[in-house]
């Protein structure tokens, strides 16, 4: 693999000139033939998941928007469209002991890591049933039992406190590694810098996946970073790093794998670019004014639902009966959680004064 | 009973509870190999070694969301600033990290830290490290706040803190580390947070200080005495959460009240106990209450300028004969 990571930072050398250059240099164009030899060592159990993760993903925030303009979910909500093989390929190369801990685009990765659809949606509508009992929100997912660390909503908030996860694996003797999620605006952020040169000089087991979608909000990443391949940063800490299509599932799991290995073996931080794209605005309330109807189509022409059902259709290892039979549990499930949202109470208004100390003292 | 400086009570309290909890670490600038700037964490190193007393980059930020995660997964850890004027750095991961994750979490991540330094006025550092910041962090619900002003409440207060399961600033009073008094030895001794204490019991009355100001407090009060003026010096401890009863208790008895601080008047924790003795004790008051705090300046570095813009015996003692009428 080393040959193809070297490969692809030579190309991504190239001046990052469009968007979509930007994601070409990736490697994304080899793609096909990526994802078809990728799938070669899976099983069927493990590829059918994947796909099912990331419909379910799409098909939850495509109910969220709706359920947003309908005025049952409030505040910021930040839609993962578009991404989905980030979360769902990276997540699936990790142990259920792991730790992942996310910024505030994080109903997918909440899901992926095994927090039920209905306790997210649930949290979303502000209910008593919701992960965080209804006090956190859209932004702040937390499921202990799962070790999803949570949203965070300051940007790069999380990345310390990932990296102090990680710090305590290895204080603690185990062999746990935290995948920490953040988005390419973050990296603009001291939290960054600070947190991935303490990771490499205390070797911490922690994989840091910048989900790059190309912009901070409403600012493309051209108008804000000065050195654009955020793989490249990590020299700077002489911490290894990747280049990976975030669009292509099997390609954010294998290279997750690679990081995890490194970790799990020999205490090394990781950082993974994922070049992906987001299709919805920033949060519901951006209309994206700042881009065109014909650049999210390019991207959507590669989105990574439809290229990996057309591997995995390619391959055999799905039918077209197949497929709307997971289409069918899908929406299945996000019913169900709709449902459960819709039916469970609010928090008591007693809650409101509860979980402010551990040990309230008074 | 021991006599020793307030620094030596600090590093007996951390040492005491490195060897108590194996998931109680240290971290921090220079509290390792160079046995800390103030030397509060000297010996710890080779005690404890490298694994649980860490020498840490500056990167303010980073280590303490660094010991806001850690504490997320399980561990206990300590957090020294060098001073907490480097902890404004931080203040995302105390406030929105520390603070809040046990909340928005529904309850479901605990954050048992200590962040502990020294703040306060230092001896001409000017206007960047020489301040107080205790009403920045008593604001937060989330937080607890602590300002020891006895070498034994120093060791107490803070066996308590990293016992704690919240968030703690844990706040020294940098002149105050030489300060000798008794302090027990027994690794049980422990002072409950949360917890006032009358540091001199007197009828005429109340002088409200914390940390610096209550040796200040405790001078004006024997200056006062010699006139004849009986004053009680109540030592809340802990800012956060606050022991308004024994507050008013005193204010019952007493009738008249000067709060006495370093920090700046203007939102500053004596406007807050100012507040709260108006709702709970208005009845009982016979003058307004008297603040005496810091000149609302940023610290200058002249000595006199630096002398004018502390609070002293003299302000203190003028604050109480005003609510005297004297």
């Amino acid at each position: 693999m080393s040959s193809q990571t070297t490969e692809r930072r030579e190309k991504s050398n190239a001046p990052a000139g469009s968007a979509a250059g930007v994601l070409d240099a990736a490697g994304t164009k080899e793609r096909p033939a990526r994802q078809e030899s990728a799938i070669q060592n899976e099983d069927r159990g493990t590829l059918i998941k994947l796909f099912h993760q990331m419909v379910l993903i799409r098909r939850f925030e495509e109910k969220c928007a709706e359920s947003y303009s309908l005025g049952k979910i409030g505040g910021f909500c930040h839609l993962y469209i578009g991404q989905e093989a980030v979360g769902v390929g990276s997540i699936s190369a990790i142990r259920e002991d792991d730790y992942v801990i996310t910024s505030y685009r994080e109903h997918g990765q909440a899901i992926a890591k095994g927090i039920s659809p209905e306790a997210v949606m649930a949290e979303l509508y502000g209910k008593a049933g919701g992960c965080s009992g209804g006090k956190g929100g859209s932004m702040h997912l937390f499921d202990k039992t799962v070790n999803f660390l949570g949203g965070h909503a300051i940007v790069g908030g999380q990345i310390p406190l990932a990296t102090g996860v990680a710090f305590a694996s290895k204080y603690q003797e185990t062999d746990k590694v935290t995948l920490c999620f953040f988005g390419e605006a973050a990296v603009n952020q001291g939290a960054f810098h600070e947190s991935l040169n303490m990771a490499q000089l205390w070797k911490l087991p922690c994989i840091y996946i910048c989900e790059n979608n190309q912009y901070g909000m409403g600012t493309s990443l051209a108008r804000a970073m000065s050195l654009q391949n955020i793989a490249e940063k990590a020299c700077a800490y002489e911490m290894a790093s990747e280049f990976v299509d975030g669009m292509d599932v099997m390609a954010m799991r294998q290279a997750t794998q690679r990081a995890v290995k490194r970790a799990r073996e020999t205490s090394q931080p990781t950082l993974l670019e994922a070049r992906t794209y987001r299709y919805m605005g920033h949060s519901m309330s951006d209309p994206g004014n700042y881009r065109t109807r014909a650049e999210i189509e390019k991207y959507q022409e590669r989105d990574p639902i439809k290229i990996f059902t057309a591997t995995l259709k390619e391959q055999n290892i799905l039918s077209d009966k197949d497929i709307s039979d997971i289409e069918a549990e899908a929406k299945e499930q996000i019913e169900r959680a709709v449902r459960f949202a819709e039916e469970s109470p609010e928090p008591d208004p007693s809650e409101l004064y509860t979980n402010v100390y551990a040990n309230p003292l008074s | 009973m021991a006599v020793m400086t307030m620094r030596d009570a600090l590093n007996q309290a951390l040492k005491e509870e490195l060897a108590r909890d194996p998931s109680v670490f240290l971290m921090g600038e220079e509290v390792a190999e160079y046995q800390g700037a103030y030397k509060v964490t000297r010996g710890l190193l080779d005690e404890f070694g490298p694994k649980r007393v860490i020498d840490t980059p500056i990167t303010e930020l980073g280590f303490a969301g660094l010991g806001v995660g850690a504490a997320m997964a399980g561990l206990r850890p300590i957090v020294e600033f060098m001073t907490f004027n480097f902890s404004i750095l931080a203040t995302d991961q105390i406030i929105n990290s520390a603070a809040k994750m046990l909340y928005m979490s529904g309850g479901q991540f605990k954050i048992p830290i200590v962040f502990r330094g020294p703040g306060g006025s230092a001896y001409q550092v000017s206007s960047q490290h020489s301040q107080a910041l205790e009403s920045w962090y008593a604001y937060f619900p989330g937080l607890k706040v602590v300002m020891p002003s006895t070498p034994a409440d120093a060791k107490g207060l803070l066996k308590s803190a990293i016992r704690d399961d919240d968030p703690v600033i844990f706040i020294e009073q940098e002149r105050m580390y030489g300060m000798k008094g008794e302090v027990p030895e027994d690794e049980d001794f422990i002072i409950p947070l949360g917890v006032a204490e009358v540091k001199r019991e007197g009828r005429d009355a109340t002088i409200i200080a914390r940390s610096l100001m209550v040796p200040t407090a405790l001078k004006a009060a024997e200056e006062l005495e010699k006139d004849g003026v009986s004053c009680e010096v109540i030592d809340p401890r802990t800012i956060r959460p606050l022991d308004i009863n024994a507050i008013v208790e005193s204010v019952k008895k007493t009738n008249r009240v000067v709060i006495a601080e370093e920090s700046h008047p203007f939102c500053g924790v004596a406007a807050e106990i100012s507040a709260e003795i108006n709702e709970r004790a208005f009845d009982y008051l016979d003058a307004p209450v008297k603040r005496v705090s810091g000149a609302d300046v940023p610290m200058p570095y002249a000595k006199n300028l630096e002398r004018l813009a502390i609070p002293d015996v003299e302000q203190i003692v003028a604050a109480v004969r005003e609510v005297s009428y004297l």
